[in-house]
C-alpha cells in the first residue's frame, strides 16, 4: 500500500471546494475514471462536511486531516479529526422516505463508496472515517496511475 | 454568487450557478425561502449547478416543504447532471416536480 499525498485543512466550509479540487486531480493522476471520481469526490466532501458540522459542531479551527492511500486498484481514503469521539451507532443513514431537510450525508457516503468504516481507537483522540473505492469500476480507464510525491500539504 | 430572477408565467425562476455546498447553501436557502415567503411560486433552475452537496440540496428539501405548507408551488428545471446524480441518491428525483425547461411548463 502506497501513501499517496497527506493534506490538512481547518474545519471551515470554504475550505470544501479547494478539497474538492484536489481529490479531483489526485484521482484523476490515479486512473479514476470519472464516475468513480465523481463519487470519491461526492464522499469526502460529504465526510469533511459531517466533521465539520457534527465532531467539531461548527467550530473553525479544528484541524482535519485526509489521507490518501493507494491499495492496488482501490484508493483508500483516512479522515481523521480531533474533536471528541463521535457515537457510532449514532451515525446512521436516515429513512429515505421521511422527505426533510439534512441526514443525507452519510447515505450518500454509503451509496457510492464500496467500503466505509469507523476505526476509532479509545486510546486516541478524536474520529477515523476510512472509505474506499476502486478506481477504475465499473469501466476500465486508461489513464496513467502514477505514484506522486508524499509532501505534506494544507488547503 | 448572484441569485438571477426572472419571471415565466405564474413563477418567479431562480437560478442557481456553479458549487452549492456548505459555504453557498445558506445563501441558496435565504434565496429560496424568501421567494417563498414574499408568495411566489417558485422553479428553481439547477441547469448551470456544477456540484451539489447534502446541504444544497436539503435547502431545496426545505424549500419544497415550505412552499408546499404554504399551498405555493415549488419545482426545480433544467436539472444539471450532476445535481440529478445527487437528487437520484437521496431518492428525492420522485419528490421534486422536476421540468427539463420552462418550455415544459403551461400556464
Amino acid at each position: 500500500m502506497i501513501r499517496l499525498e497527506r493534506i490538512h485543512l481547518l474545519s471551515r466550509a470554504d475550505k470544501l471546494q479547494p478539497l474538492r479540487n484536489f481529490v479531483r486531480e489526485l484521482a484523476s493522476q490515479q486512473g479514476c475514471c470519472d464516475e468513480n471520481l465523481d463519487c470519491m469526490v461526492m464522499a469526502i466532501n460529504e465526510a469533511c462536511m459531517n466533521v465539520m458540522q457534527h465532531a467539531y459542531g461548527g467550530r473553525e479551527d479544528g484541524e482535519i486531516i485526509v489521507e490518501f492511500w493507494k491499495d492496488e486498484g482501490e484508493l483508500l481514503v483516512r479522515i481523521f479529526d480531533f474533536a471528541e469521539k463521535v457515537d457510532l451507532q449514532a451515525i446512521k443513514s436516515r429513512n429515505l422516505d421521511e422527505v426533510r431537510p439534512g441526514g443525507l450525508g452519510v447515505h450518500i457516503i454509503h451509496q457510492v463508496m464500496d467500503s466505509v468504516e469507523y476505526k476509532n481507537h479509545p486510546e486516541t483522540v478524536g474520529n477515523v472515517l476510512e472509505m474506499r473505492k476502486q478506481l477504475s469500476m465499473p469501466i476500465k480507464c486508461n489513464a496513467d496511475a502514477s505514484d506522486k510525491n508524499k509532501a505534506k500539504k494544507s488547503l | 454568487m448572484k441569485y438571477p430572477v426572472t419571471q415565466h408565467h405564474n413563477y418567479a425562476v431562480l437560478q442557481l450557478t456553479g458549487e452549492i455546498d456548505l459555504s453557498e447553501s445558506p445563501h441558496a436557502r435565504k434565496q429560496i425561502l424568501n421567494h417563498i415567503k414574499n408568495r411566489n411560486n417558485l422553479l428553481v433552475d439547477l441547469s448551470l449547478v456544477e456540484y451539489i452537496d447534502s446541504s444544497g440540496v436539503a435547502s431545496l428539501v426545505e424549500g419544497f416543504q415550505t412552499a408546499r405548507a404554504e399551498q405555493l408551488e415549488f419545482a426545480l428545471v433544467g436539472v444539471s447532471t450532476s445535481a440529478m446524480q445527487v437528487l437520484q441518491l437521496a431518492r428525492l428525483d420522485s419528490v421534486f416536480t422536476i421540468y427539463d425547461s420552462l418550455e415544459d411548463i403551461k400556464e
